[in-house]
């Protein structure tokens, strides 16, 4: 598998498990321009569901007003440590992929 | 900035999502909605994903900052305390596009998320939450000093 675009923290505190996502992505929204004047087209992450063991705990839909580099923070009840979260995003060109994280 | 294309596109949108209205009753909540990523304005998004405009609520946070020094990058968070919350959508009035993103919350995770966002200019933030009892929404002006979208 290539090297994934995610960096996931995943931290179970009690009960509840606190999940931060970063993806390293630029976001393009399709409405800036390269150096020519043309328009660069639109790719962004239209979508991001973490699963834990097998339950979706959250799904994102995006926009491009998503910033580069999307960031994003949830809690989610449930989890341990040395669990598994299955994140699997989506591209508006269609690219599509499932990265791991553990609980720590 | 409003040309002929863009009308154009506004007119066709608009279409899009009053036709769609028609044909499903509400688009699954889960799947990303294109109508609503994809209108306009804000009540075009709105309207596209809500079936009737979100009520202001004091159940509702939203934490933003009162002044964004980029808006490339703009941290936003949103709370609530009503419970069976499904979904969170935060909105930017002032973008071409203003829904920005769209959470869907199952059962057993907290109505908390944060996110950054970008924002081209200075405008009101809303977050709107959905429960089974309704959309309610709380805003937010945002003052922006270096827009964030386009070049």
């Amino acid at each position: 598998m290539a090297k994934g675009i995610l960096r996931a923290k995943a931290k179970a505190k009690g009960d509840n498990t606190l999940v931060k996502i970063m993806a390293k992505h630029a976001m393009e929204t399709g409405n800036r321009k390269d150096k020519s004047g043309k328009k660069i087209p639109a790719k962004y992450i239209q979508t991001l569901s973490v699963a834990h063991n097998g339950k979706t705990v959250m799904e994102a839909n995006m926009g491009p007003a998503v910033s580069k580099n999307p960031y994003m923070a949830f809690t989610f009840v449930g989890g341990a440590k040395g669990d598994e979260l299955q994140m699997t995003w989506t591209e508006n060109t269609g690219s599509t992929a499932t990265e791991t994280a553990k609980i720590k | 900035m409003m040309n002929r294309r863009s009308v154009l596109k506004a007119v066709f949108t608009g279409g899009l999502v009053a036709g769609m209205g028609v044909l499903m009753p509400r688009i699954a909540m889960a799947a990303w909605s294109k109508a609503a990523f994809e209108a306009e304005t804000q009540d075009m998004a709105m309207g596209a994903l809500y079936e009737a405009n979100p009520s202001a609520s004091a159940d509702v946070t939203l934490k933003a900052p009162d002044i964004a020094e980029n808006g490339a990058v703009v941290p936003i968070s949103v709370k609530s305390s009503l419970s069976g919350v499904t979904s969170i959508a935060i909105f930017v009035a002032g973008n071409p596009l203003p829904l920005a993103a769209q959470f869907t919350i199952p059962e057993g995770t907290l109505a908390n998320v944060s996110c950054r966002i970008r924002m081209g200019k200075t405008s009101d933030v809303t977050a709107v939450v959905t429960t089974a009892g309704g959309a309610f929404s709380a805003s937010k002006e945002v003052k922006v000093t270096i827009g964030g979208c386009g070049g």
